[in-house]
């Protein structure tokens, strides 16, 4: 398409390393001018890293950027921003106490006698915006406007003080789909304009109605780049999640599930989930599989009553429950070990003893202390059946490595004896011994007959332990795989696939 | 055109003329100049500092600090001129200096350390108490001839109402606080710095600068109030002002800005000023009251006036519009 013509900014050979890990290693990426590059990997695969080596963000220790062939080492965002690299990120970086004028003006407002000129700056910003099609009063504060126009006006801000590279960060995480053709209609004028844009999503519809190539990350590496337009999403799909996806076939108990425990019926939010029907038998564990952002941590949080659903029912053993907050769901012996474990499950300064009895004695009521003799003995019980490897139950919390803390987060969660376990991803950066215990965890306790619902981004893991997988997209489920059919290639599929089906 | 961030300097501004409207015709001899010269005279210094605590309050902090300010540079004037020879104007700009740099240093703290304006503004309180306290613990006289003369400074408005220096010098720095708030680019990130420290710096905010430069403004113009209080009072004492920078947060707070930061207006500060003013001056005109009841008819005014903006911050978020409305042809 552009062959031939030189790249607006080059990068080769990006390294970045931080203590005990590479997050990047020899990266490539090449812009150029008038061109839509999506930017594709999963959590942790080294995009956020790759912007801010080449934002100044960060220091990259290895590799030459080049802008228009010349080399360039932005130290500071805000030098990146002057050699005319910009950046609009997820959460709009913008002042919502200030108008939209001087939020487009903010440190280079037109100025008369020294003083702002308030008149000049709005006609200015009302002209500028006219051409990203937006008719918006400049005087009126931006918080007055819906998130999409903030994200316009943050890139038009963009646009304005760099205007040859544009890094688009999740733009259209939180925007509906009106909202999400004007941003596209935005981006095809710049496009127009001759800027280079990076897009970053985690929506691979909009990847390829949006963007000309793109660039697969996979653990800090270029896994490859693609020309969209000879490519398929299955293809996309494979390079991001590309591990060994042979689909092995599991030795996997016959999934001998038990009594429905838990009903949903049409049960959703609106913006966060689409409503779903889903029961749960006891002795059964549900994968839920997505890409990210397809609504894997939401459905988790939705049924665990962190965001309470707003339509559809739930049936516990028949009988209609209200899931209206955790403490509900806890009443109903449920639990839910959060995704992100540093700050929604551990409590980083109470000891390891505390965390283990948190749910237990939250459940009693904090009137009804457990005895010491009652805590010691179910917290040792607990660290000696789980394996968690500490110098004492009275150390801090966030002194243990990542896998001792989740573990140490099941053991909070088993103490109380649910009946209802929910995991988001519990396998996530922990290390390979660790991991093991815990898959092999999810199997006992299955057997045991609890009835277990598992979020994970790690294919062979949901399929090793999975009684039914359930694949979301687009915060919809799209398809429902049992028994035999659960392989990581049909899961790939599932996700790939156009059909908007719902699981009946 | 009225909008929506202005509404709470609207209700001010109401809220004062409806105050005066009644205390006038509870009592007609309110309405004369008299009174309103009064008004500028004797709360001239809690204005000039309430200026500065505008700023400070916009920017998302505090300053608890300048009432011990005001304190210090009596206690500092009044020693100064007592035992040396040195000509008030010159005490004026060497205590105004040391007052500007004990805010940049409090701001200073502030920014690279990363510490709570509260407290490292009390920190400060202590300070200056403390030092005002070394200065002399006694009332110190002062007793100058150019304080006579400053003083025998005013404009006599027809009516009988005396309009002193130092009510103009507060009208001064309203108005200089005003073009600086709402017309410079230092005031520009005074308010995006309210809006979000870290949001600002991305973009490109000059955040050490900033802070330094508000605490500064804020300590300097607790030192003007200082002289003004000095000019007021013709003495210095390590016990005045107590409490005085909890007024200033009032009247700021009633002025219509922000305690969180980001929105305020100083005008809105001037009518809170007067709006305290007025009831003190009501409460001599009744003579019955206890001047308790000061405080009393403070504290409901905050109330309400938080429950205000509560409301307003709630009414600006539920009534975003829609994108579509706002496509341009």
């Amino acid at each position: 398409m552009t062959e031939g013509t030189r790249p607006v900014l080059s990068c080769t050979g990006i390294s970045k390393f931080f203590p005990g890990a590479i997050a990047l290693d020899e990266v490539d990426l090449t812009l150029y001018s008038g061109e839509v590059h999506a930017l594709l990997g999963e959590n942790g695969a080294g995009k956020s890293t790759l912007i801010k080596c080449i934002t100044g963000a960060y220091r990259r220790d290895a590799g030459t950027i080049h802008l228009q062939g010349q080399a360039v080492s932005p130290t500071s965002t805000k030098e990146s921003q002057a050699l005319g690299i910009g950046t609009v990120y997820q959460e709009v970086n913008l002042l919502p106490n200030l108008t939209v004028a001087e939020n487009l003006f903010l440190g280079r407002q037109p100025t008369r006698f020294g003083l702002v000129s308030y008149s000049r700056m709005q006609t200015e910003t009302a002209r500028i915006l006219k051409d990203y099609g937006l008719a918006i009063n400049p005087a009126e504060p931006l918080s007055s406007y819906s998130v999409a126009v903030q994200q316009v006006v943050a890139i038009a801000r963009a646009v304005e003080l760099s205007g040859k590279v544009l890094i688009l960060d999740e733009p259209t995480a939180s925007l509906d789909r009106e909202e999400v053709e004007l941003l596209f209609s935005v981006i095809n004028k710049l496009k127009a304009r001759g800027l280079a844009i990076v897009f970053i999503t985690h929506f691979l519809d909009q990847v390829f109605e949006i963007s000309d190539r793109a660039t697969v990350l996979r653990n800090g590496r270029v896994v490859g780049t693609r020309e969209l337009a000879q490519a398929s999403q299955t293809d996309i799909i494979h390079l991001m999640l590309g591990r060994q996806l042979e689909s092995r076939i599991q030795e996997r108990a016959p999934a001998k599930s038990g009594k429905p425990l838990l009903e949903l019926n049409n049960f959703g939010r609106k913006g966060t989930v689409d409503p779903f029907n889903l029961t749960i038998h006891e002795g059964e564990v549900v994968g839920l599989a997505g890409l990210l952002g397809s609504g894997r941590t939401e459905t988790a949080n939705l049924i665990f009553g962190v965001v309470p659903a707003d339509q559809g029912e739930a049936k516990l053993r028949g009988k209609t429950i209200s899931l209206a907050n955790p403490r509900q769901a806890v009443g109903h012996r449920f639990g839910l070990c959060p995704e992100d474990r540093k700050t929604e499950g551990i409590v980083g300064d109470l000891s390891v003893r505390e965390n283990i009895i948190l749910a237990l004695q939250a459940r009693q009521g904090w009137f009804r202390p457990l005895a010491r003799a009652k805590v010691n003995e179910l917290a040792e019980a607990y660290v000696k059946t789980l394996d968690i490897r500490l110098a004492s139950l009275d150390m801090p919390i966030r002194f243990l490595s990542g896998g001792n803390q989740q573990k140490a987060l099941l053991a909070r969660w088993l103490a109380t004896n649910p009946d209802f376990l929910i995991l988001d991803e519990p396998t996530r950066g922990i290390d390979v011994g660790a991991h093991a215990e815990i898959i092999a965890l999810i199997e006992r306790l299955r057997e045991k007959g609890m009835a277990l619902l598992v979020a994970s981004s790690e294919l062979e893991e949901l399929v090793a332990y999975s009684t039914r997988v359930i694949v979301l997209k687009d915060r919809r489920q799209v398809d429902e795989l049992t028994g035999g059919q659960i392989s990581t290639g049909n899961i790939v599929k599932a996700i790939a696939a156009e059909t908007n089906r719902e699981v009946a | 055109m009225i909008r929506s961030t202005h509404l709470p300097l609207l209700v001010t501004v109401l809220t004062f003329l409806v105050a005066f409207a009644l205390c006038g015709s509870q009592y007609p001899s309110m309405l004369t100049t008299r009174v309103v010269a009064n008004l500028l005279t004797d709360n001239a210094f809690l204005g000039i500092v309430a200026v500065g605590m505008t700023f400070v309050i916009i920017s998302g902090g505090i300053d608890l600090s300048v009432g011990s300010v005001i304190a210090f540079t009596g206690v500092f004037l009044a020693v100064v001129l007592r035992d040396t020879s040195l000509h008030p104007l010159a005490a004026f700009a060497l205590v105004l200096s040391l007052t500007v740099a004990f805010g940049a240093a409090m701001g200073a703290i502030i920014h690279y350390l990363d510490m709570p304006a509260f407290i490292v503004t009390l920190a400060g309180m202590f300070l200056a108490r403390g030092l005002a306290y070394v200065l002399s613990t006694d009332s110190v006289p002062i007793t100058h001839e150019f304080y006579d003369f400053l003083q025998s400074l005013y404009w006599k408005a027809p009516g009988g109402g005396r309009f002193r220096l130092t009510g103009v010098i507060m009208l001064l720095t309203f108005l200089i606080g005003m073009i600086m708030a709402h017309r410079t680019r230092f005031g520009q990130n005074v308010y995006a710095l309210g809006g979000g420290a870290q949001t600002a710096k991305l973009m490109g905010v000059p955040l050490a600068q900033t802070t330094i430069r508000i605490y500064a403004l804020s300590g300097g113009l607790a030192g003007l109030a200082g002289i003004v209080f000095s000019l007021y009072t013709s003495a210095g004492y390590s016990l005045a002002t107590v409490g005085v920078e909890l007024d200033a947060i009032a009247a700021v707070v009633i002025g219509g800005t922000l305690l969180t930061g980001g929105t305020g207006f100083v005008a809105g500060t001037f009518f809170g000023i007067l709006i305290m003013g007025l009831i003190q001056t009501y409460i001599v005109f009744d003579g019955t009251l206890s001047s308790w009841w000061t405080k009393i008819v403070i504290g409901g005014l905050l109330f309400a006036f938080i429950l205000l903006q509560k409301g307003l911050t709630w009414a600006t978020t539920a009534r975003r519009k829609p994108l579509t409305d706002f496509a341009a042809p």
